[in-house]
């Protein structure tokens, strides 16, 4: 989140609405911790990471569309889990859970 | 009008240690509060008893370092037998504890390479040296602060502060200031301590360290000479030794490679 800070700043000055997404929790290999943070803001730039890269771009999709939609904060779920399998996996064979909410 | 947000970035930018704590799961998902220690909290979660006991929490949480979920009835219920029949609250904490602090003592080449990779991995960079000539911030730009003191005023202003997660490092190679450094590292909490010089050297240092009364457990804890073995050579591949060895103690490893070890990477 520390490293997020400057551009979040950047983009409430100028206005942009954005997603924070959080890495809340992680089954099996995980590349980054939970507290690895992005954000995403409404022309789709970009900071920050949840993962080696693997799901990244599904995160900036969800985050459009949360803004697109005034969706509620919600977690989403990158990889396999026990019932589903989501489109989005990691190539570590892990599952990674993100806490996605609209910084206001 | 402040928000959560702003009060966060300001105790970001301060180093101030403060834990956010987010409703993830149950009612007023998204609802979040601020704790610090000694002062009142901010925001809430959407009930006074989840609040208080979920601040009581943050803030162990957060002296310990921990980032994770917590699980609590809707009024903050914490035994199982509470939570059987009551919808689960799903809570997460994450602690921002200011950066762990590393100590140099000798304002050489080594000096300036190692306290450029401590900053890469986050650490807060204080450099020290007797000499004014060579400590200087012109030298040291990467670095937090460089003071010019002997090690004993350096203990004196950190010494109560250093613990698990920091780290000293003395490269000076001069018996005068590096056996003051050793016995005020020891001293403290502080989770490494590695001394530069060749196993003659340390050898020598070891003798001199006796006679001043050290015992065996003390000296155990300092890891000399410094670093892993890589076959570092530069100022630069040895300062990557030195956090190599820096993080392979605090996690317990043998640093070795992963590719000839099997089980968690992480």
């Amino acid at each position: 989140m520390r490293e997020l800070l400057d551009d979040l700043d950047r983009w409430r000055a100028a206005g942009k609405r954005c997603v924070i997404g959080r890495v809340v929790g992680i089954e099996g290999s995980g590349p980054r911790d939970p507290g690895a943070a992005m954000a995403v803001n409404e022309d789709g730039e970009v900071v920050g990471s949840v993962s080696g890269g693997c799901v990244e771009g599904a995160v900036v999709s969800e985050a459009l569309e949360m803004l697109g939609t005034n969706a509620p904060a919600k977690v989403v779920t990158f990889g396999y889990s026990d019932d589903e399998a989501f489109a989005v996996g990691l190539t570590c064979g892990g599952t990674i859970h993100v806490f996605m909410q609209e910084l206001t | 009008m402040t928000t959560p947000y702003d009060e966060l970035a300001r105790r970001l930018r301060a180093n101030s240690p403060t834990a956010l704590v987010v409703v993830i799961e149950g009612p007023h998902v998204g609802a979040t509060m601020l704790v610090t220690p000694n002062a009142p909290q901010i925001g809430s979660l959407g009930n006074d008893d989840l609040d208080r006991v979920a601040a009581r929490d943050a803030l162990g949480e957060l002296e310990a370092g921990r980032t994770g979920v917590r699980h609590y009835g809707p009024q903050g219920q914490t035994t199982p037998e509470d939570l059987a029949d009551s919808p689960t609250v799903r809570v997460f904490v994450e602690s921002f504890a200011p950066p762990p602090h590393m100590v140099i003592f000798g304002a050489v080449d080594f000096t300036s390479a190692l306290a450029r990779v401590a900053k890469v991995l986050g650490y807060h960079v204080t450099v020290c040296d007797a000499r004014k000539v060579f400590a200087t911030a012109r030298r040291f730009p990467m670095a937090d602060e460089v003071m010019v003191a002997w090690p004993d005023d350096v203990f004196i202003k950190f010494g109560a502060t250093l613990g698990p997660r920091d780290a000293v490092c003395i490269l000076t190679h001069d018996p005068k200031f590096d056996v003051p450094a050793i016995q005020g590292a020891l001293r403290t909490q502080v989770g490494y301590i590695g001394v530069m010089g060749s196993r003659k050297t340390h050898a020598k240092r070891l003798e001199r360290l006796a006679e001043i009364g050290l015992r065996g457990d003390d000296l155990a804890r300092v890891m000399s000479p410094i670093g892993l073995d890589i076959g570092a050579r530069t100022p630069e591949e040895t300062a990557i030794s030195i956090c190599g060895e820096i993080i392979a103690r605090r996690t317990g490893r043998g640093a070795t490679s992963l590719s000839t070890t099997s089980g968690a990477i992480h």
